[in-house]
């Protein structure tokens, strides 16, 4: 990787990518065998600064620098010196002086990554594990690693691939990851919402939208449902839970329509019965649990690359 | 120190004609060509003479905030971008809600002594939007206020928008609402529209600009009153005050020098320093306000100056300020916009920047270079093209988009009340008293 940030995957050009989600495999295969854990960041300090609540991707992050042999101090911000008012610039550098040469990054403003980085607050690397409505780019790639896992033609591109990404695109960060990533890989996006939750000037991007989800599900090699927040109902962005989900939820008839082949996917944590029902998150055909797992392993190549790792260890190596 | 009796000669007025200045206790004495005088000479080496700039939009912080702003260090900040008069917005703290903190302002800028400070009082109590301030108070105290805003909030309840339109009919005030339907824009960051989309920052849409200027037109042709709009920064909200004045509705509108010059691409970076309520808009945005400004839909520029200190935008996104200074940048940002883009003269640039405002604010001692007038006037080098310095500001508060810029035009001189307040661009040390 050229930068020494990653904060948003437009900065990737497709080789990185590729870079990265070959790296991702070989890491895979590596700590499927007989090796654990890599001594490749021994003594390698990296921080998860998490101002917003997300079990899951702290959890992922740390469990992938540990893999690395990384020391990981963990900072949420409930009950620290950030619910007394300190602001992201003091936290980075305190944590910085106490020896952080990576910063994880989970905030709720859009951007917080791309300041933390481009100040000249901090000197670390920073990788972005969300940013309000913006990017979540780490997501988005073992989005894209686990589809690439499930078609093994389409092992260096994605093009003929059709996939879709359904429900609050106007809120999702991950929507934004995915539509880049995915069609910069060549895949065909298809963007299915209701239009109160997509976003103003959406046909600049590089996307099919559309409002009728049981008009595409037969075509798609690929569904992504988001997760539909409930607080949205109240904004008026739809009527009910209930209309949604007949709407737009993934579930019954819809599912029968799916392709066998297609595969489906959910960033988590999933409502079930709201935006996919519990027959389609455990139908044969849903990736949930391994998207999970790929995280781990994606993670693990973005902080190899990000801190100065040019080679995997070969197998064998005793830590 | 009392003024000083001079002659300027050899400058240039607005229109292109060379001109001589006699200056007495004060006044305009004499204009004309070759004036005979035995006065002290001020050499204008053929720059051009303006009357001050009048500014009905600022936001000088004091009381409440002075660490951003004090009306002494805006004064400074004013002088030096060529301006002889501002309007100091409500929003302080206390809220200039009441003729004791209006005429607190008022004895402040005349402690100051470097331009005239006009308060600009609230339209409701605490700028809270529930009940009238005392307007007729305001305007009948020592400080005289003729214009009422709430500005940083809207006057969105229609009622209470009528009532205050009505009350102010009779001391002939103005209401200068600042058009931003709440309800659309409940923590909005920045124009909503393929950037907002991009950039993941809930986005400010147009028509909760253009929807309470609509509704405000609407009012007050209905109720028979002024209006002024504050800050006109959509394509749309040009269209409807075009459209109004087209019926002959007295509707007044002002547009930010920022607002002239700076698209919502910069947002990109996620420098807060872009950060400005109302937000930046589109390119079509900027070239439809510029031709608002030209053809007079538009009436004046004003500064919306709003000094913030350096950790409100030192920050992430979401958790800055809203706001930017513009007093000491607002006459070469106009230049570079209108001038240098051949849509405006520097005959139009005084109306927009000086004369109108002066009548909109019923400033009778500015915005002219009349015999018998304030010698409210200033000289400008409009040749010269400067780099523009945070550093540099007179301001408290370094909060300046431009930094790093380079514009056209300087302010070298400027004289309020006779007084030689600005020497080649900084200070004399001299006040009004």
């Amino acid at each position: 990787m050229r930068s020494s940030h990653l904060l948003s995957v437009r900065d990737l050009s497709v080789a990185e990518v590729l870079e990265i989600l070959d790296t991702a495999r070989e890491l895979s295969r590596i700590t499927d065998g007989a090796m654990k854990k890599l001594p490749t960041l021994r003594g390698r300090t990296v921080v998860n600064l998490f101002f917003e609540d997300s079990t899951r991707t702290r959890l992922s992050f740390e469990a992938a620098a540990k893999r690395l042999s990384a020391d990981v101090i963990n900072f949420t911000a409930k009950g620290s010196s950030v619910s007394k008012g300190e602001s992201l610039k003091d936290t980075a550098q305190t944590l910085e002086a106490m020896g952080a040469e990576l910063i994880i990054l989970r905030h709720g403003t859009s951007g917080a990554a791309a300041r933390l980085a481009e100040s000249g607050w901090i000197k670390s690397h920073v990788v972005n594990a969300g940013d309000g409505m913006h990017e979540h780019p780490t997501q988005a790639l073992l989005d894209a690693f686990t589809i690439r896992e499930h078609f093994p033609n389409h092992d260096r591109d994605f093009q003929g691939l059709r996939i879709a990404i359904v429900g609050d695109i106007l809120h999702s960060r991950v929507a934004r990851s995915n539509v880049h990533l995915l069609s910069a890989l060549g895949a065909e996006v298809v963007l299915i919402a209701p239009p109160t939750l997509m976003p103003i000037g959406v046909e600049s991007w590089p996307v099919h939208v559309s409002y009728n989800l049981d008009a595409e599900i037969e075509s798609l090699d690929a569904i992504m449902m988001l997760r539909v927040q409930s607080e949205r109902m109240n904004d008026a962005f739809f009527p009910s839970e209930r209309e949604y989900a007949r709407d737009f939820g993934l579930g019954g008839v819809r599912l029968r329509s799916l392709k066998k082949e297609a595969i489906i996917l959910h960033p988590g944590p999933m409502n079930r019965g709201l935006e996919i029902s519990a027959e389609s998150a455990d139908d044969a055909r849903s990736v949930i649990r391994e998207q999970v797992s790929n995280g781990v392993v994606v993670r693990m190549a973005v902080l190899y690359l990000l801190m100065g790792g040019t080679s995997i260890p070969t197998e064998g190596v005793l830590v | 120190m009392s003024t000083t009796d001079f002659i300027l000669k050899n400058a240039v007025m607005a229109a292109g004609v060379r001109v001589d200045i006699e200056v007495r206790e004060g006044r305009i004495a004499r204009v004309g060509s070759e004036i005979a005088s035995e006065l002290p000479l001020l050499d204008g080496y053929g720059k051009l003479v303006l009357p001050g700039l009048v500014d009905l939009h600022t936001h000088l912080r004091e009381p409440g905030k002075e660490g951003s702003e004090t009306i002494l260090s805006g004064s400074q900040a004013a002088i030096k971008g060529g301006y002889t008069a501002l309007s100091a917005m409500a929003n302080t703290f206390p809220v200039a809600d009441t003729a004791g903190v209006v005429e607190q302002v008022s004895r402040l800028g005349k402690e100051a002594g470097l331009c005239d400070v006009f308060p600009i009082g609230a339209v409701t109590v605490g700028l809270k939007g529930e009940s009238l301030a005392e307007l007729s108070a305001m305007a009948q105290s020592a400080a005289q206020v003729r214009i009422f805003s709430d500005d940083g909030k809207c006057v969105s309840d229609p009622l209470l928008m009528r009532r205050a339109l009505e009350y102010v009919k009779s001391f002939g005030g103005v209401i200068a609402q600042h058009a931003q339907e709440p309800s659309l824009t409940l923590d909005s960051q920045m124009n909503e529209g393929v950037m907002s989309s991009n950039l993941g920052l809930k986005g400010w849409p147009s028509i909760a600009e253009e929807s309470i200027i609509a509704r405000d037109i609407l009012m007050a042709h209905y109720v028979k009153s002024r209006l002024h709009i504050c800050h006109l920064t959509t394509k749309g909200g040009v269209e409807l005050v075009r459209w109004a004045k087209s019926q002959g509705i007295a509707v007044t509108a002002e547009v930010t020098p920022h607002h002239l010059y700076l698209t919502d691409d910069l947002v990109s970076s996620y420098n807060p320093i872009y950060k400005v309520n109302p937000p930046l808009r589109t390119e079509s945005d900027v070239q439809a306000l510029r031709v608002g400004l030209a053809d007079g839909t538009i009436d004046i520029v004003a500064t919306d100056h709003a000094p913030h200190p350096s950790e409100e935008k030192d920050c992430e996104w979401n958790a800055a300020a809203f706001g930017m200074i513009g007093l000491e940048t607002a006459l070469s940002v106009v230049v570079a916009a209108m001038i240098e883009t051949g849509q405006m003269d520097w005959s139009t640039l005084v109306t927009r920047m000086s004369s109108a405002p002066a009548a909109i604010g019923g400033y009778k001692d500015h915005g002219s270079l009349d015999v018998g007038q304030p010698a409210n006037f200033i000289i400008v080098d409009p040749s010269v093209k400067r780099a523009i310095n945070k550093g540099d500001s007179f301001s408290r508060s370094t909060n300046t988009p431009f930094h790093g810029l380079t514009l056209p035009a300087s302010v070298l001189h400027t004289f309020y009340r006779g007084v030689h307040v600005l020497r080649d661009g900084q200070l004399t040390g001299n006040k009004y008293e």
